[in-house]
């Protein structure tokens, strides 16, 4: 048993309705008790779809199990098959329905369903997750519309580069996009017209809006671009080792990946390098060399998400916005490697992990500024008092904007500009309040442009006020209380020299001066300790 | 099943009911918790189930932002299930963790999944364990919200039938049946209210001449109101089968009335228990005849919009029966269909009785037959899911969103104006939206 107040993502089930739902003529049956159907919620509510989502659930319940419940499971499938009449059906089971053991893939390719291809899913709800089962789903879909299509072991594949020989535009695939996914509907948008700039055309894009005719037309581009990893990833390898499709695997986030991806993709394509002037396509650049963005150099940003964003997000804030990355992690342990290689770069250990609390514990340790996250994070953020700005799933209904608000290529990069600076305190604000602390209406943490009041004393010793969930002391509680070690103390100058560093720093300030007080062997911290740490860590 | 030992009702007039099973579109007792947490901050709600579960809640509540989270799920692992993990020292572990984290808990709720239900893990047992391990610091109480035993408020019903046996036992029952003074009597309202509703629920009985007016669920999860035979019960939510059951078990005497839903249904709901407490008519007429006077008054604009507008009700929260008979009597709605996920005749046998003849009733779901049905009558205003709202509003239906129901303070005299504004407002919204 695993202790959860916040779960990262949802059973595998939901990744397998994120396929059927993004797609159209499909349709999932999906032997589940009843209640199960919450998830349509996703769909109606968080993405507002004007449909239901293709999905027909058997709702069992207690007085079902005493029956037949597979004659349940095959009239629910005759029944789906009967009034949606899908052009593939995907079959599968939620957690309950596992324990009980029916086989609905089974039952189903006993029937005569009229001739659509059926595929069963093994989803094992109790060992993987929303991400695998999307990426399962997918690639279990996507092999089965192209069984016929397979070539011949040993034929040699085709050159990504044919279309200059077929006189027409290279084309390229866009895979992974898909509902409940971050911003997939406006990253489609960007990426085509950006792609269409570069006289790249795009064939098929999938799952989202994808038809099961369209999965059969992905051999014919050029190349498969991997947009989301997460899901796509697997179907990208297998698409690559049986048709000889390159992959792109660059994920477009932020100018300099924009850059890369652009680069990379024309060299699969075997086309011509063209000098490239970011600045005239992106705001961010500019922005981020303006004066006014001067006080953001060297903020203290903690980051975590999905793989693919969580490392997008590294490179641009520590890159492109010259943020200083205290923090970077991410719950999708299937692409923990990559994560840990980017974590490196930055001179930090990667936290992978689910565990909502583990995140939260090593958010407090870090003492960041700002916190680039999922919606989870934003609970942790608000508990200790700091910035927040949400850079992927999971996501909640305000992550699905009516605006415009990619997250890929050269607006994704206004966008990111816009979002993630917003939450900090504004430059002028923050200089005033660092020199006025007795004002009546500008207090501190207060952040006017944000129109609400002050936010509550942010948790500046983490180990003390933020409690561990897990039985034994973390490594959180041992550094703070030293074996055979009496813990420095803060006399009144100390703590009066320390409540005039501004709120946002208050805490790292708080830390490394206890740190120097362990170190010289202070018993006691007064004003003069603080300056002294201040002048020993800035060395 | 809550109260599946139906009580047959002697007079209700007999409506046919229609029986459809199918797939259902309805949410599992697990969703109770979105407001029995806010309803009784020191309690923890620990769901015993799936990663399905926990997403289903932080899906159902996540839109808000805790700092402190009040609920959570013990996921359930394959070391679980092949039993190679001993669940009893597992779930102690993690409720130790827990209490780690929140000391300040009074009260967990170990709340039952279908998983959970389906190996069959004792949660009863593992709350009486916990209970005397913790005793004095936590109380652990257990029940059902899974999907295959409950529907959406039924959780409620459970986590309140779960409190019972806990509620302390009140002094000696009045000396002589029918004789007692009121005085010595206690009114229990049962089902969740509002805080101000309640508060004004309680001032007006206390204006009638009921002194002692109770709650349950409290506010404070071990702030239990005592129960025995001086108890008079009035239900303010249909759906609290079990809960009625157990308490009148106990001796205390369950008030029959219609649901404290418009003006007519509170009204009459007040007075059928200041007619058990043998109150001066006068009285309870003063305190009465102006609120009703002014609840007609509130509900007299909505009546404008809503008059003449054909409804159907899908199943959802087993409220639909007194927003039926609301709907119809008060604000002249036709009714095309009231569906219901369980109808316990003997709970709604006021509010059958108030139903016109004829009105069709449905117990249980066949979703997509429902919808063609829906589809076919094409009426003015359905009230369903949020999983069917948008969708229905795309094929040009005007919905109204049913969870919306058991969040919103919709009981009592002063409260029929809001309530018929709750569907009043989706039909002036569609008139008020111009987009040329």
């Amino acid at each position: 048993m695993e202790l959860t107040l916040w779960t990262y993502e949802g059973p595998p089930h939901v990744g397998a309705l994120r396929i059927a739902a993004s797609m159209e003529g499909v349709h999932l049956v999906l032997h589940a008790p009843q209640g199960d159907t919450y998830a349509d919620l996703l769909f109606t509510m968080i993405e507002r779809r004007q449909r239901r989502p293709p999905v027909t659930y058997t709702t069992f319940q207690a007085r079902d199990l005493g029956g037949d419940t597979a004659e349940l499971v095959k009239r629910s499938i005759q029944e789906a098959v009967d009034r949606f009449q899908p052009e593939a059906l995907l079959v599968g089971e939620s957690c309950t329905a596992e324990l009980i053991q029916d086989q609905p893939g089974s039952l189903a390719a006993g029937m005569d369903l009229g001739g659509a291809p059926v595929v069963s899913l093994e989803l094992p709800a109790y060992s993987k997750k929303e991400n695998w089962g999307a990426a399962e789903t997918f690639y279990q879909l996507v092999r089965h519309l192209l069984k016929a299509q397979m070539p011949a072991p040993g034929t040699p594949p085709p050159s990504p580069q044919r279309w200059r020989a077929e006189g027409r535009r290279p084309r390229v695939n866009l895979l992974g996009p898909s509902l409940l996914g971050f911003r997939c509907r406006d990253d489609v948008r960007e990426l085509t017209r950006l792609l269409g700039a570069e006289g790249i055309d795009v064939g098929v894009v999938a799952p989202l809006g994808a038809r099961p005719a369209d999965l059969a037309r992905i051999p014919a581009a050029d190349a498969n671009v991997c947009l989301y990893p997460e899901v796509a990833g697997s179907v990208c390898s297998w698409l690559e080792r049986r048709f000889g499709q390159p992959v792109v695997r660059t994920v477009p986030i932020g100018i300099g990946a924009t850059r890369d991806f652009l680069g990379e993709l024309r060299q699969v394509l075997g086309m011509e390098e063209q000098p490239m002037a970011p600045e005239s396509s992106s705001q961010l650049p500019w922005y981020s060399r303006s004066v006014d963005s001067t006080y953001l150099t060297g903020k203290r940003v903690f980051i975590f998400g999905d793989a693919t964003h969580a490392i997008a997000a590294a490179r641009v804030a520590s890159r492109e916005l010259g943020f200083e990355v205290v923090g970077l992690g991410s719950y999708s342990r299937e692409l923990a490697r990559d994560v840990r290689a980017a974590a490196r770069e930055l001179g930090l250990e990667a936290l992978i992990s689910d565990d909502y609390l583990e995140v939260e514990r090593a958010m407090a340790e870090a003492m960041p500024e700002l916190v680039l996250g999922t919606q989870m994070e934003r609970h942790s953020a608000k508990r200790l008092g700091i910035p927040c700005a949400v850079i992927s799933s999971p996501l909640h209904v305000q992550d699905v904007p009516a605006r415009h608000a990619p997250q890929m290529g050269w607006e994704g990069a206004n966008e990111l500009f816009d979002s993630w600076v917003h939450p900090l305190m504004m430059g002028l604000e923050e200089h005033l309040i660092g020199m006025f602390r007795h004002d009546f209406e500008f207090v501190e943490g207060h952040r006017s442009h944000l129109g609400g009041q002050a936010p509550a004393e942010p948790a500046t010793a983490p180990a003390s006020t933020v409690a561990l969930a897990s039985g034994s002391p973390g490594p959180a509680s041992e550094e703070r209380t030293p074996v055979g070690t009496s813990d420095p103390s803060w006399d009144p100058t100390g703590e009066a020299e320390l409540a005039k560093i501004p709120f946002f720093v208050r805490g790292k300030v708080r830390r490394n001066t206890e740190a120097y007080a362990r170190e010289q062997g202070l018993a006691l911290i007064d004003g003069e300790a603080l300056y002294a740490a201040k002048a020993h860590f800035s060395a | 099943m809550g109260g599946s030992t139906t009580v047959a009702a002697a007079t209700a007039p007999a409506l046919e009911v229609r029986r459809e099973s199918g797939q259902r579109e309805v949410f599992c007792g697990l969703t109770s918790i979105v407001w029995l947490h806010r309803r009784m901050p020191d309690a923890f709600f620990l769901v015993v189930g799936s990663r399905t579960c926990a997403h289903l809640i932080q899906s159902a509540a996540g839109v808000m932002i805790f700092a402190e989270p009040r609920f959570g799920t013990a996921i359930l692992g394959e070391r679980d299930l092949a039993g190679l993990a001993d669940a009893n020292e597992e779930l102690d572990r993690l409720v130790a963790d827990l209490l780690q984290r929140r000391p300040e808990i009074r009260t967990l709720f170990l709340v039952g999944s279908c998983p959970s239900e389906v190996i069959k893990l004792d949660l009863a047992k593992a709350a009486e364990r916990l209970n005397t391990r913790l005793a004095g610091q936590v109380r652990v109480l257990n029940y059902t919200g899974s999907g295959i035993e409950t529907t959406f408020t039924q959780g409620e019903d459970q986590a309140l039938l779960a409190m019972v046996p806990l509620m302390p036992r009140a002094p000696a029952a009045p000396a002589a049946e029918g004789a007692a003074p009121a005085a010595a009597q206690e009114l229990l309202i049962v089902g969740t209210l509002a805080d101000a509703v309640e508060d004004r629920l309680i001032s007006l009985f206390g204006r009638m001449g009921i002194e002692r007016v109770r709650s349950l669920p409290p506010r404070h999860s071990r702030d239990l109101p005592a129960i025995g035979p001086g108890t008079r019960v009035l239900l303010a939510q249909p759906f609290l089968s079990a809960t009625a059951r157990a308490l009148t078990a106990l001796g205390a005497q369950l008030i029959s009335a219609p649901y404290p839903l418009g003006v007519e249904g509170s009204a009459a709901w007040m007075a059928a228990a200041a007619a058990t407490f043998g109150l001066d008519d006068a009285r309870v007429a003063a305190v009465l005849d102006p609120l009703v006077e002014r609840g007609r008054r509130a509900v007299a604009p909505h009546r404008e919009i809503l008059e003449g507008k054909r409804l159907f009700l899908l199943p959802d929260s087993q409220l639909e029966l007194s927003l039926a008979r609301f709907l119809q009597r008060e604000c002249g709605m036709e009714l095309v269909e009231v569906g219901t996920p369980y109808l316990d005749r003997a709970l709604l046998e006021s509010e059958l009785a108030l139903l016109p003849a004829g009105t069709p009733l449905t117990e249980g779901q066949h979703v997509e037959n429902q919808l063609d049905r829906v589809r076919a009558a094409r009426p003015d205003l359905v009230v369903c899911g949020l999983g069917l709202a948008n969708p229905l509003e795309a094929e040009g239906i005007a919905t109204k969103w049913s969870i919306e129901l058991v969040f919103s303070p919709i009981h009592g005299c002063d409260q029929a104006g809001d309530l018929a504004e709750l569907f009043s407002r989706p039909l002036r919204r569609r008139n008020l939206l111009r987009f040329s």
